[in-house]
């Protein structure tokens, strides 16, 4: 176990390796863009550049130590530049661990295998050339990524074809499926851009069918065809989902749900106005409905443990489609 | 104290690595050690290099012959110290850039940041600007996976509770892990389970608790040959998969038909409101009577008698309850 101080002390070692090579192949820097280039803050990288004034060769003298400039950096002749001298030894980084190494190469067969075929030669000659770097203690040839499920693939070629439309203003004729209404639409939208919520990716867009801002979820999009016509509404940034997936319309209808055990799941997944624990593990749920064929279907993919509470109307029709589906079984099949 | 702990440990380092020899223990603690008791001195030498170690700096420990005492002498060697020269073309330092952005592992996605640091402090121009390539993500959300990899790499035999497909209660099981692998999806271990002196693969979703390392680094080897994908694939249940036989109202249930098997239009069902038409769907597991039911009174199972009838217990239950 390593106390906080002395894991300080060796991160800020390994900070330290890294550096004095970025340096040295990068010659004069400014400390801002060499804290930029390596992920650091500045002030962190100031004070670990006056580590490295103790450090040095082992004979003691004045002349063995590293030397770093700190008047360039501090003070009122500074310029920003960093210039360390006297520590040749510390060129060159160090080797990857096999940690390091095999998150990588992991990673670059990650990428591989989603790459399309030009792309997939460029990931080959880099792989080659780290596998060799790293050849000593990786485990990567025993940890394998598999293959890009398709489904994700296309997923990723069309985010990339919506947010180049996006980047581009122009419309895109969509083919999306809407599972509350169980109904396939054709529209044409201005895209504004992709946003995430819940862990799905929504494009964000203003659809002319609608005439309105809407989001559609990528997975539900069948088609995007990227058109050459200019987007019609003035574009806009895609909005903020941080404080939930759906602004609350005015034609909401509010519903309380008492839920089992079972289905208590729902509160995570959809926004819900508030939450009562019962004995049992139960739950009572307000929420706000929009569409009352979303909270019918919802409630029958969960029956038989959700109910309404109120409004009862929602109830009874929850019990009478359930009895119609029931009779369903009850003729000769 | 950090900062002098920093210089001290960067000193030593600095001193075994330009030494062409040996450097014995006395020297270093003359040196970089000067202050302390013989007990303290061990201690702090002893952490010091184990932590150098574990940034992954190679000390190495010889015999220092040249002495008359067998005092132990550590060196670094700093070909085995320094990264190898990668030079990169511009196109393959920008699908490393890329490397970066695919673990959604917050430890390996540091690792992966750190690997390129190195590479940059190489002097390589990482632009990923331009590039076009579908941006793969690989999550790990299994407590598990971090104990199987290091295990993996370490070669560390691992124990843990498992819990098999369909079963209610765990067993204790004991793998020599050959390597972790992705498949459908989730991810596997694949080892030889010392229990039953065979080959087997794990889940890692199905792994209760904590796996816990039981035994030494380095303590067994991965048999010569093996292809831990393709010893995942041949030992890995299939994926849920079975089929179900609906009856679908015309025009309704898109979602099953866009990707069903087969449909088969115009069939007689169980009403004659409207039309109703065949529709096979290959998809297992218990989602599928939830998937189901959302339908309504639009779906009816025909098969598996197993779905019709959880199908119809579950409706009956809402009709009582009302």
């Amino acid at each position: 176990m390593s106390t906080p101080t002395a894991s300080g002390a060796k991160d800020q070692v390994a900070r330290l390796l890294t550096l004095v090579p970025y340096l040295h192949t990068h010659g004069e820097v400014r400390l801002d863009e060499a804290a930029a280039a390596l992920g650091l803050a500045p002030e962190q990288l100031l004070s670990d550049l006056k580590v490295l004034l103790m450090c040095g060769l082992p004979g003691g003298y004045p002349d063995d130590l590293i030397d770093v400039d700190l008047d360039a950096l501090e003070g009122p002749e500074a310029d920003g530049v960093i210039r360390v001298s006297n520590a040749d030894y510390l060129s060159r980084p160090l080797r990857l661990t096999p940690t390091e190494a095999t998150a990588i190469i992991v990673a670059l067969r990650a990428l591989r295998s989603s790459a399309r075929e030009e792309t997939r030669e460029v990931v080959d000659r880099a792989l080659a050339k780290l596998e060799a770097a790293a050849a000593e203690g990786s485990a990567a040839r025993q940890i394998d990524p598999g293959e890009e499920d398709p489904d994700r693939l296309d997923l990723a070629r069309l985010e990339a074809d919506l947010r180049d439309a996006a980047a581009r203003q122009r419309q895109v004729r969509l083919s999306y499926f809407v599972p509350s209404r169980d109904e396939q639409s054709e529209r044409v939208v201005d895209p504004r851009g992709l946003v995430t919520a819940h862990g799905f990716t929504y494009l964000d867009a203003w659809c002319h069918s609608a005439e309105a801002p809407r989001l559609f979820r990528l997975d539900r999009i069948d088609e995007a065809e990227v058109l050459d016509t200019p987007v019609a509404t003035a574009p806009e940034p895609p909005r903020d989902l941080s404080d939930g997936l759906f602004t609350r319309a005015d034609d909401t209808t509010p519903v309380t749900l008492r839920v089992e055990r079972e289905a208590r799941w729902i509160v995570e997944y959809y926004p819900v106005e508030a939450v009562r624990s019962r004995r049992g593990g139960g739950l009572d749920v307000d929420l706000l409905v929009a569409d009352e064929r979303w909270l019918q279907r919802l409630l029958l993919r969960l029956a038989p443990h959700a109910r309404v509470l109120s409004p009862t109307e929602l109830d009874q029709a929850f019990t009478r489609r359930a009895q119609d589906t029931l009779s369903l079984y009850a003729g000769p099949a | 104290m950090a900062v002098h702990k920093s210089e001290r440990l960067l000193n030593l380092l600095i001193m075994l690595l330009v030494q062409r020899h040996y450097v014995s223990k006395d020297r270093i603690r003359a040196i970089l050690y000067p202050d302390s008791s013989t007990d303290a001195f061990e201690k702090m030498f002893e952490r010091d290099k184990e932590e150098l170690r574990s940034l992954g700096v190679p000390i190495e420990v010889g015999n220092m012959d040249a002495y008359f005492d067998d005092e132990p002498g550590y060196r670094i060697r700093p070909d085995e110290f320094a990264l190898p020269d990668v030079s990169l073309t511009a196109d393959e330092a920008a699908v490393i850039g890329l490397a970066t952005r695919v673990w959604e592992h917050a430890r390996l996605a540091e690792a992966t940041t750190e690997a390129v640091r190195k590479l940059t402090a190489l002097g390589l121009p990482l632009d990923v600007s331009a590039l076009d390539i579908a941006q793969p993500r690989l999550s790990a959300d299994e407590p598990s996976f971090d104990v199987f990899w290091e295990a993996t790499q370490e070669r560390t035999p691992v124990e843990f509770e498992y819990r098999r497909s369909g079963a209610t209660a765990t067993t204790t099981r004991h793998l020599e892990p050959w390597g972790v692998v992705r498949y459908s999806g989730r991810w596997y271990v694949v080892g030889l389970d010392t229990d039953r002196g065979e080959e087997r693969v794990f889940r890692l979703s199905r792994v209760q608790g904590e796996a816990r390392r039981n035994g030494q680094p380095g303590s067994y080897d991965v048999p010569p040959g093996t292809d831990v994908r393709a010893t995942t694939m041949r030992l890995a249940p299939e994926p849920a998969t079975g089929h179900a036989t609906l009856l679908v109202r015309e025009g309704s249930g898109l979602a099953l038909r866009r990707d069903a098997e087969s449909v088969e239009p115009g069939v007689p069902g169980p009403d004659d409101r409207t039309g109703w038409d065949r529709v096979v769907i290959s998809r297992g597991g218990p989602g599928v009577a939830d998937e189901v039911l959302g339908y309504g009174p639009d779906v009816y199972v025909e098969e598996p008698a197993s779905l019709r009838d959880e199908v119809v217990r579950r409706l009956r239950a809402v009709v009582a309850a009302s």
